[in-house]
């Protein structure tokens, strides 16, 4: 009990620390069902008697409160995919994600007021991840706490406007953070600095000091949500596969962890192959592919109790390739036998599989559309892989993909808007997202193998695997923004590939 | 039923502890004692490859694994040279059955290999069929691009990767 025990994390932090974290998570969940909160789970509270909740409405209060000097990133994030121009098909490397390079908002987030002792190190802590979260999307550029001129060191005293245009701020965030036992409060405001008033209400989110990641995470996701008009993707996690030893030899095991990296928590041991794990839509399961029995096969894990089991199956196939459906209670996968690998899709209370596709091809790569209705799948029944569209219960497939190259692992958006997915062309690989009809393709990177694209929760940021070559090759997280902009590395311990972005928690 | 699994989970085991054998993957062919193509008969290995009944010898005298084209899973000539040499010991050992793996290399998608690879073990597998092994003795499975047994990322290398080895393992068919 108390915060000397659940300092902020630092890396390469022991288990037991993670499961602290997770016992800790669980009971705000539980505090929130019981309590009297509403439908926020963190019981974000209204500090100044604004009217409205924000996060009940985020997207009308985003755009009702949206500001003139704020509103440019609003329009970038809505109008950048449709008005940055196709990439070509005859060109694989004319790459545009440096082009529209756009000048970042200038914002500040000076240090948290810690309002007691214990409540210190989480105030700074706390404050510099949202910084990271914030600036982290390339649309944000923290002006450092060294050119402040304004000291923050009340919550609640009046903003110096002035002092904050003169070092260019155009948003502020100001915060507050109080401990009491293991119990962590932070608040928070936004505010417009050229029009000199508040963006949205303040709120508050209280949790237990082993989250306190996470309420960072949510008061960025806040501003972001307010400043742009969409929602954040900041308080998510990401599963994957953490790689280790050599190439011809590696180890594998399944990580769970924040969306930047953070808290990673493993959830297999490496004595078998496992592959490209995908979340539930509530982000409390996960489906993954295991060698454990000798042959690729599905298997269904609870993230909570790390227990998982594998999935019916009949003897003598492969079965890989798993994605769920929106609703959590299907899902579709690739069944292989006697060489042929086609697409299926399984009831999970009962068991019962059904088949959607059959032809000699292999098809695989299935993932359904945000309202359950389609599945976009990969298929070779051309002679290479191409992308289809089918509906969710089967049935002739249209297809969608005909640039050169051939096209693989299609993602539907969260959005429902686009398809991301592999290309291989002339020796390259590119990650690349079109409309759900083909139209408008645009490929964002260019490597010697990136694969296996997954959404952010908004639909705007794109995590993949980008594997170097050679002896000493090994694969890495990555992401992009559908724009193409903002590549960068994700942060982990070594080796990791096939990223699966969990919904935004709630 | 039960049995069946059972000894499927038996086949999967032996598969696992094969593969946690660095040799698995390597010195079958890799340090030229056998494998593939002209080259490798008779050449002889140590101990037990003497013994023609052996799975050593399989591997390195009869040839234990065939190579694809590109994106192919079709028996090539030479290929089939050497499956007939491996139905014909098949037929000669009844006591072994055979696990087939497919392989495919790094240029490719992890699912779509995945595929690949069990097509070109179920090619193998046809073949061995059509040359009279029983069914029931053979089981396929694919790697796809999980194994590769050369590690460069040239063609020298995807050449050796693009591949279907069979893995000889005692027991009754199932």
């Amino acid at each position: 009990m108390g915060a000397a025990q659940a300092k902020p994390i630092a890396a390469g932090r022991v288990a037991g620390g993670r499961i602290g974290e997770r016992s800790a998570l669980a009971q705000v969940g539980h505090a929130v069902v019981a309590g009297a909160a509403g439908p926020l789970p963190y019981a974000a509270a209204r500090i100044d008697g604004f009217l409205r909740a924000v996060r009940r409405a985020p997207n009308t209060e985003g755009v009702t409160l949206m500001l003139r000097s704020l509103t440019w990133a609003l329009a970038l994030a809505g109008a950048a995919f449709a008005a940055a121009p196709v990439a070509a098909q005859d060109g694989p490397l004319r790459l545009e994600i440096t082009e529209g390079v756009i000048e970042p908002l200038p914002y500040a987030v000076p240090a948290f007021v810690a309002e007691n002792a214990a409540a210190q190190q989480y105030a700074a802590e706390i404050s510099r991840v949202v910084a990271s979260d914030l600036s982290g999307t390339g649309l944000f550029r923290e002006i450092p706490a060294s050119a402040h001129i304004a000291r923050v060191t009340s919550f609640d005293a009046p903003v110096g406007y002035a002092d904050w245009k003169a070092v260019n701020a155009e948003a502020l965030i100001t915060g507050a953070v109080s401990v009491s036992g293991d119990r962590l409060t932070v608040k928070f405001r936004l505010y417009d600095i050229y029009s000199g008033q508040q963006l949205g209400e303040g709120l508050q989110f209280a949790a237990t000091t082993a989250s306190w990641r996470r309420m960072a995470h949510k008061v960025a996701d806040a501003a972001y949500s307010r400043i742009t008009g969409e929602s954040g993707y900041f308080d998510s996690r990401v599963v994957f596969v953490a790689e280790a030893g050599p190439k011809d030899q590696r180890q594998k095991r399944l990580g769970v962890m924040d969306y930047d990296g953070a808290n990673v928590q493993y959830l297999t041991d490496s004595s078998t192959i496992v592959l490209a794990p995908r979340f539930s839509p509530t982000g409390d399961r996960v489906l993954f592919t295991t060698f454990e029995t000798g042959f690729p096969r599905i298997k269904l894990l609870n993230v909570a109790s790390v227990t998982a089991q594998l999935l019916p199956e009949t003897p003598g196939t492969m079965t890989f390739a798993p994605r769920f459906s929106p609703d959590g209670r299907q899902v579709v996968y690739s069944l292989e036998q006697g060489g042929n690998t086609d697409i299926w899709k399984m009831d999970l209370n009962t068991g019962q599989s059904s088949r959607l596709t059959n032809t000699p091809a292999i098809e695989t790569g299935p993932s359904f559309s945000p309202d359950g209705s389609r599945i976009v799948f990969e298929s070779d029944r051309s002679g290479t892989q191409q992308l289809y569209v089918m509906s969710a219960s089967g049935g002739e497939p249209t297809r969608i993909s005909f640039g050169e190259g051939r096209y693989g692992t299609p993602v539907w958006s969260p959005r429902g808007d686009l398809i991301a997915f592999t290309k291989q062309n002339q020796g390259r690989f590119h990650i690349g997202v079109m409309r759900t009809d083909g139209s408008e393709e645009r490929l964002l990177t260019a490597s010697f193998l990136d694969e296996g694209p997954t959404w952010a929760p908004n639909g705007r940021v794109i995590m993949f695997t980008r594997e170097s070559a050679g002896a000493g090759g090994e694969p890495r997280l990555y992401s992009v923004d559908i724009t193409g902009r903002n590549l960068k590395a994700v942060t982990t311990e070594g080796a990791a590939s096939d990223p699966a972005w969990s919904p935004l928690l709630p | 039923m039960r049995l069946h699994s059972s000894a499927l989970l038996l086949i999967g085991v032996l598969a696992l502890a094969a593969c946690n054998n660095p040799n698995r993957f390597g010195a079958g062919g890799a340090d030229g004692a056998g494998g593939y193509g002209p080259g490798g008969i008779g050449s002889t290995g140590l101990g037990g490859a003497n013994d023609p009944t052996s799975p050593a010898y399989f591997a390195q005298t009869i040839g234990d694994r065939v190579l694809f084209q590109v994106d192919q899973s079709t028996i090539n000539p030479e290929a089939r040279m050497i499956l007939t040499g491996q139905g014909q010991w098949l037929a000669s050992n009844p006591q072994y059955t055979a696990i087939i793996e497919g392989h495919a290399d790094e240029q490719g998608t992890r699912e779509y290999n995945l595929a690949l690879g069990a097509r070109r073990a179920s090619a193998v597998q046809e073949f061995l069929v059509s040359q009279g092994v029983q069914p029931g003795r053979l089981r396929t499975v694919s790697y796809g691009k999980e194994r590769p047994l050369q590690v460069c990322s040239e063609e020298s290398c995807y050449a050796q990767n693009r591949r279907a080895v069979t893995v000889i393992s005692v027991g009754a068919g199932s």
